[in-house]
């Protein structure tokens, strides 16, 4: 019996909205969007100021990641990134935050073997990833896509 | 409308990353790799094209729109100049993303103290 009420609370726990996992995933959920609202808004100014669609996205990703890069100096992302979890992690500001905060944090250790070999701590095996995943995309194409 | 779409899809990408920080042990950076190399993957097979056309932003801010990018980018070099696209076309396409990335980093060392924990 008494087994039988902790797995119910067991459940109850789980299924409630104060669970973490729920609250974690609403925070990440509109703070993700947000940034991709901000994105979109940047990439339609971009569009109607006669780029094209091309121009106009990577333009977004630059203006975002240089402003990413400045809240992170500030210490604001960390404090928007303890928020959202993953919302201020998964979009390109997250990949702008992973490499200018190792950049500010390794300054102590000199501009070469700190800042320099330390900036990709964290984004170097997404660009080591994302290239060897895109040489595969490649081949593929190459011989069989086209 | 295109806002909401852009909202809507880009913070469901975003719940998917919470969900794999809170129910598996992945950490960020592994979580980033994951969603450049699905992204990369999704893109190369056309498949996340089209979730760009649908959501905009919202597919192509969150990172496996970037991994979306360096597939786009090695198809269109391989296109114009043929087998070496191979080799460049991701890295060309993704080159503003990393050099901003690169530039913005070094002026924040270079302005910025590391903040007290």
């Amino acid at each position: 019996m008494e087994n039988i009420k902790q797995k119910y609370s067991q459940m109850v726990k789980k299924a409630s909205p104060d669970s973490p996992i729920l609250k974690n995933c609403i925070k990440a959920f509109f703070v993700g969007g947000l940034i991709c609202v901000i994105g979109q808004f940047i990439t339609n100014f971009m569009l109607t100021s006669g780029f094209d669609e091309k121009t106009s996205g990577t333009l977004t990703s630059v203006i975002l990641i240089a402003a990413a890069s400045l809240l992170t100096g500030l210490g604001i992302y960390s404090k928007i990134g303890k928020f959202a979890g993953a919302g201020s992690i998964v979009p390109i500001t997250g990949f702008s935050n992973s490499v200018t905060s190792p950049a500010v944090e390794f300054k102590q250790e000199g501009f070469i073997l700190g800042v320099g070999a330390k900036i990709f701590i964290i984004a170097g095996p997404v660009i080591l990833y994302g290239t060897l995943t895109s040489v595969i995309v490649g081949i593929f194409y190459y011989f069989l896509g086209r | 409308m295109e806002y909401l779409k852009a909202f809507a899809v880009g913070g469901l990408i975003c719940v998917i990353g919470q969900i794999l920080i809170d129910k598996t042990k992945l950490t960020s950076a592994r979580i980033l790799v994951l969603f450049v190399v699905v992204g990369c993957i999704l893109g190369g097979l056309g498949w996340y094209e089209k979730l760009a056309d649908f959501a905009g932003a919202g597919a192509n801010v969150p990172l496996p729109g970037f991994g979306n990018l360096l597939a786009k980018g090695v198809k269109e070099e391989i296109d114009s100049v043929g087998a070496l696209g191979i080799l460049t076309g991701g890295i060309k396409a993704g080159a503003g993303g990393i050099a901003a990335a690169i530039v913005s980093a070094f002026a924040a060392a270079v302005i910025f103290r590391p903040k007290e924990k």
